[in-house]
């Protein structure tokens, strides 16, 4: 029997605003599959997003869902969680969304280890504006802003948040779908800031720039450049080039932000 | 020589920008906005435009970088819309208390929250008080020629100048227009000297703390102090308005187009009901103006190009014989009224006899504005029994509703 995703889909959203061949509409189902996993009470889910194609994704879906500035998701998201600890918080958004115009918001929140998801589409390019580069464009290829070549160097997102003290880092791609469902709920029983980075296509403004001549191709590529994190263990430096690692990169057990502020509260003598 | 051509209103403000010269441009995209700096990225790469283009991660960094370009020195320019241009504020006065002479297109937008990416003008009247000069352009040759004219009025009186245009309806309709030749807008336009470019020859701090109290520098001149400064920056901007019609005369001398820089009229020469608008809102009412009259109305329509300094006594001395003024505005000042009807309102007080005045808000959020409902509205405010009662003449009334 098909999956029943309808019942987690707002009534008379459909259809999404994605092209044919986008991946954010697999990570979309991944989600809610990891909510399903779950068992995520939607009145008490709150999913927050900023701006861009990614951040269209929680308009789509039947919980508490916020569409914030440019950006910003971080940061409501942290004062959603903050007001109310008990609800289930997880941010959705892209990666110029989240590293370029937010980037000071995401570091921050991985930082404090609030206990939040966030599901970040990587797919190289502002889409929604028409395809400016990133700061993930690859070094060298094309977007409407650098028709001739990027020269800038990129963020690895997933360097980034472990770097800035996200107690669970995961990567997948939209290519790997039964991955991310099973990445997400992972990331939604971690307790504290959980980044699952999904490696994502945009055969619109990307693919048909940098020489993509199908969807299929991009999707390939996904497939071809991902090695799982225990296979790469077994595998040469030269061998590894070119790749991406794939799987939980990272996890730790540190203090959640909202239970140590309970604490600060406790102390001051406040109502807990 | 003039070139004709047919483009968008992002292309046309693009082409102006690379005629002025612009060396530094630092953009972020946001709808309606992109196709603008995109092109001149365009142009940039392949050289044929000589100037830096720094892609940066937010609108802020955008205004932040133009601000460090023209401290060194560099002619400087930014565009942006809608939640960009807020995003900016911190910054916008900053390069206004600095008195650093850029130009920013603001491609209009209305502002979040709700979200939309449709036409008003909320987002530039939320910044007027900003110390930036204002204009607003409501066709493609206006766009080119204010573009152009806006460079040399921010370095002659070192005040940044916004030049507005209507998302959408401009920025990515197709118009003729016609560009001025290179050489002729390099005479018009003189290389960007600026007073206190960064120099390491010659160093200075530039917007250091200051004092409530004027002061003396290490040399023992005299220096103001904070009220002063913004004092002087006051002042100098009410006197940007007549270094504009400067400027517009030697353009109109050099180009041919021009001879209404503050404002310009349509029919009013014997108009006795005066519509005010900016934008293409204005173009619209030439409509309803043209219908009004075959009535035997005497109507005529006032579209306003420079908000902001407020041209007071221009407007007020041409409106304060008319019987009525109705002014219509794609956005206002939540809480009062329409921030231009405010404005022209307060302008009008000095006069003994003063028209009766309507406020009117419309097109939010690019709501559709039929010219029809325009007609109704002015028709309607003409009428001898609709001049009275503060409640008709000064409370705003929305034009196209859907509660």
């Amino acid at each position: 029997m098909a999956y029943d995703y309808d019942k987690s889909i707002r009534p008379g959203k459909l259809p999404h605003i994605w092209c044919p061949g986008c991946g954010h509409g697999i990570v979309m189902k991944g989600l809610i599959r990891a909510m399903d996993t779950c068992e995520l009470d939607r009145d008490n889910t709150a999913i927050v997003s900023g701006i861009g194609c990614a951040s269209r994704l929680p308009g789509y879906l039947d919980a508490c869902t916020l569409h914030t500035a440019h950006g910003r998701a971080a940061a409501f998201a942290t004062g959603v969680k903050m007001a109310k600890p008990e609800m289930n918080v997880i941010v959705c958004g892209g990666d110029g969304d989240g590293t370029a115009i937010g980037g000071n918001h995401f570091i921050h929140a991985c930082r404090r280890n609030i206990d939040m998801t966030y599901v970040i589409m990587n797919n190289y390019i502002y889409g929604m504006t028409g395809g400016q580069f990133s700061p993930c464009t690859p070094t060298g290829d094309k977007a409407s802003t650098t028709p001739y070549g990027n020269p800038d160097p990129i963020f690895d997102i997933s360097k980034l948040a472990i770097g800035a003290g996200a107690t669970f880092v995961a990567r997948t791609t939209a290519f790997h779908a039964t991955q991310i469902d099973k990445l997400i709920t992972e990331g939604i029983k971690h307790k504290g800031l959980a980044v699952i980075e999904v490696l994502d296509d945009c055969p619109t403004t990307y693919g048909r720039r940098n020489k993509f001549r199908s969807v299929v191709d991009m999707m390939k590529r996904l497939k071809d450049i991902s090695v799982p994190v225990a296979a790469a263990s077994k595998m040469t430096a030269e061998q590894l080039e070119g790749k991406t690692l794939t799987g939980i990169l990272h996890q730790e057990d540190k203090p959640e932000y909202t239970a140590m502020y309970k604490e600060v509260i406790k102390r001051a003598g406040g109502a807990a | 020589m003039n070139h004709k051509m047919i483009e968008s209103g992002n292309v046309a403000a693009a082409l102006a920008v690379r005629l002025a010269g612009a060396e530094v441009i630092a953009a972020y995209p946001i709808t309606p906005q992109t196709p603008l700096t995109e092109k001149l990225s365009q142009m940039i790469t392949r050289g044929e435009m000589d100037a830096e283009y720094v892609a940066v991660e937010s609108e802020h960094s955008a205004l932040a970088v133009c601000i460090g370009a023209a401290s060194a020195g560099s002619r400087s320019f930014t565009a942006t819309s809608s939640n960009g241009l807020l995003y900016m504020s911190e910054q916008l006065h900053w390069a206004a208390g600095a008195r650093l002479p850029m130009v920013m297109c603001v491609v209009n937008r209305g502002v979040g929250a709700p979200w939309s990416v449709w036409n008003d003008h909320q987002d530039a009247i939320s910044q007027r008080d900003a110390g930036w000069i204002q204009v607003f352009a409501k066709d493609h040759q206006e766009i080119v020629d204010m573009t152009l004219k806006a460079f040399r009025l921010a370095e002659l009186t070192h005040i940044p100048v916004m030049v507005n245009y209507d998302g959408y309806y401009l920025s990515h309709t197709y118009m003729p227009f016609e560009l001025p030749d290179a050489a002729d807008v390099k005479a018009f336009l003189p290389p960007y000297e600026y007073l206190h470019t960064l120099d390491p020859e010659r160093p200075e701090s530039l917007n250091t703390v200051t004092l409530p109290d004027a002061r003396h520098d290490v040399n023992g001149v005299k220096r103001g102090g904070y009220m002063d400064i913004r004092h002087n920056l006051h002042e100098e901007m009410r006197l940007a308005m007549e270094v504009w019609e400067e400027i517009d005369a030697d353009f109109q001398r050099r180009f041919g187009r021009g001879g209404a820089p503050i404002f310009d009229l349509y029919q009013c020469d014997d108009a006795e009901f005066v519509v005010v608008a900016m934008g293409t809102l204005a173009n619209q009412f030439r409509d309803v103006v043209d219908r009004l009259r075959h009535e035997g109305i005497k109507a005529g329509v006032l579209s306003l190009q420079m908000y902001r300094p407020f041209p007071s006594s221009h407007i007020a001395n041409l409106l304060q014989s008319a019987k009525g003024v109705m002014v219509f505005e794609k956005g206002l000042s939540y809480g009062n009224q329409g921030a231009l009807f405010a404005d022209l309102k307060s302008a009008l007080y000095p006069f003994p006899a003063r028209p009766t005045l309507h406020n009117f808000i419309t097109g939010l959020g690019g709501r559709e504005i039929r010219t029809e409902d325009l007609y109704q509205a002015v028709k309607t405010s003409c009428e001898p029994g609709n001049q009275s009662s503060p409640e008709q003449t000064d409370t705003p009334q929305w034009i196209g509703l859907q509660l």
